[in-house]
């Protein structure tokens, strides 16, 4: 799946390294957390109920739909978390 | 004995200006921000390593942004505040704000607090408004101010209000592709124009350069919208819109739709302190009661900028100084008496303009009749208007609060930021009563998750 975030303008940071499901990507250096992931990925999260995906949706920490696992069992707001080196996140697939 | 330090909550241009207006007085007050750098959501500084320029950042208001800045700058570098970054305050009482940083748990006693909290877009449901690739117009634009992304390669931004045509500028002249603004508000008419030119013209002239600028590169704009819809399956493939109740959806292929009505006010600690509220019919909320000074209810607690009353960034600045005054005089500190009136006077002019752009961008009062069942109206907990109209067939009369213990509208994560308006707006209407009879939602501690840890959450 394509990532839903483009990036335009001041990208050339340095490179940050994380992981998701235990895959190695790269995102750069002063991406929040959000940024790193939905430059790749099309969703944050899978929700409790109906496990539906979500991606966020107000970038400024009031709706809390951006929170994203971490493969210790921590939840961190990925809007307003700056990605730092070696993060490891779990995000389920979509159901089809 | 010296009274201790006023204790302000929130470094957006209300909180600051309230600090400096504190400090030329002596003062060393508490500045204590959610975020990693001063500024608020309008004049939000980029993270470490970025390098566009303010005039990039913040347009036309870029000396705005950079004074302000500036003035946080020195007064953070030279110790004349007390300011504490990364700082949730999540629960208040009559003697202490309980805050969290980085995952520990304080509390910062006050004797008098000026709540400076800002505000969040004003969000009314539709069809597919959870579909990832949705989002507010302010995160939109947060984005690209903060991050240089784009929520999308090609971008539909919908609701009401000048954001959106902020928002449009702003993405099409970083590069990114508006496919169209679908603008609930019709045009202005020629009257609301002229007022809206008296009250303020370089407003004005600010919007209609924006509108132009789009015309002339051919984004489409479309004014009076009836509705609109984002359709797609796992994430937005396109929006649904009609010009009006009658007519036929049109489709429009995009990946990213940006919404919002307005804006809506972050008042929750001013609700857990126990500060009256009023409904205001102008801005078809709720807002704490305030004299003209900005003191609440609540004799120690005083309000300012967005979070007091949706004004703006210039608003905020100015209700952020003349909350400070109140404080001062409050404190039997003199004050320039000049200064005082002719803020009130600036702020009065203010409150002038506003009134003329919430009549230009009104809340669409029909958004919420004859929804469909499968609208889903809290996007936490997920409850849709089928269940919330099965819960009031039992319980014709519920208020909001009960209709939230009842049916969950609300109490998710967000703690109904996100619901409240549409929430309000659907059971005013499946009750047949004015949004002024629909009751206020209450708040609870702590106003946003945090971590609980090993520790008592309250020291």
């Amino acid at each position: 799946m394509s990532g839903l975030f483009t990036r335009l303008v001041d990208q050339q940071r340095k490179p940050c390294h994380f992981f998701v499901n235990g895959t190695a990507c790269t995102a750069r250096m002063g991406d929040t957390i959000m940024t790193a992931l939905l430059t790749l990925n099309g969703h944050l999260r899978l929700t409790e109920f109906t496990g539906s995906p979500r991606a966020g949706f107000c970038l400024m920490g009031a709706c809390q739909d951006c929170l994203v696992l971490q493969e210790n069992g921590e939840r961190l707001r990925a809007c307003s978390t700056l990605l730092q080196e070696n993060m490891r996140f779990v995000i389920p697939e979509q159901n089809r | 004995m010296r009274a201790p330090a006023p204790v302000i909550v929130g470094a957006g241009p209300a909180g600051m200006r309230a600090a400096q207006v504190l400090v030329q007085a002596g003062l060393r007050p508490v500045v204590i921000d959610e975020a990693p750098k001063p500024g608020g959501q309008i004049y939000r500084q980029q993270p470490d390593g970025f390098t566009r320029g303010a005039r990039k950042l913040y347009g036309f208001e870029h000396s705005k942004a950079s004074a302000l800045h500036e003035a946080a700058r020195q007064m953070i570098a030279s110790g004349q505040i007390d300011y504490r970054p990364n700082t949730l305050v999540w629960d208040a009482d009559d003697r202490q704000l309980y805050v969290t940083c980085d995952g520990k748990h304080d509390a910062v006693p006050y004797e008098r607090v000026i709540l400076a909290t800002g505000a969040t877009d004003r969000v009314l449901p539709f069809a597919g408004w959870t579909l990832p690739g949705v989002y507010t117009l302010g995160g939109a634009q947060i984005a690209l101010k903060y991050q240089g992304c784009a929520i999308g390669k090609r971008i539909v931004l919908a609701g009401t209000g000048p954001l959106l045509y902020l928002v449009a500028y702003q993405y099409c002249k970083a590069g990114a592709q508006v496919s169209a603004v679908l603008d609930t508000s019709p045009f202005p008419t020629l009257r609301q124009g002229v007022q809206a030119f008296v009250a303020d013209a370089s407003l004005m002239a600010k919007g209609l350069y924006y509108m132009a600028w789009l015309r002339a590169r051919g984004v489409s704009m479309m004014h009076g919208v009836a509705g609109f819809e984002a359709d797609g399956v796992g994430r937005v493939e396109s929006v649904r819109w009609r010009k009006n109740a009658a007519s036929a959806m049109q489709i429009l292929p995009c990946d990213a739709l940006a919404c919002g009505f307005g804006l809506r006010s972050e008042n929750q600690l001013a609700s857990l302190l126990g500060c009256n509220f009023v409904f205001d019919e102008q801005d078809c909320n709720w807002q704490p009661q305030v004299q003209p000074g900005g003191q609440s209810s609540r004799a120690n607690v005083y309000l300012a900028g967005d979070g007091m009353r949706i004004g703006g960034a210039d608003m905020a600045e100015l209700t952020g100084r003349q909350c400070a005054y109140s404080v001062l005089q409050d404190l039997g500190i003199h004050c320039d008496k000049k200064q005082v009136a002719q803020l009130a006077r600036r702020i009065a002019r203010g409150r002038k303009t506003r009134q003329c752009i919430d009549r230009m961008f009104a809340l669409p009062a029909h958004w919420m009749d004859a929804v469909d069942d499968t609208l889903m109206v809290c996007r936490c907990e997920e409850i849709c208007a089928g269940e919330i109209r099965q819960m009031l067939r039992d319980d014709p009369h519920s208020g909001l609060n009960r209709m939230k213990a009842l049916s969950r509208v609300g109490m998710g994560r967000c703690q109904g930021r996100m619901c409240v308006a549409g929430a309000s707006m659907f059971l005013a209407q499946e009750q047949g009563i004015a949004l002024s009879g629909v009751e206020r939602l209450r708040n609870q501690p702590p106003v946003k998750p945090i971590p609980i840890g090993g520790a008592a959450c309250k020291p």
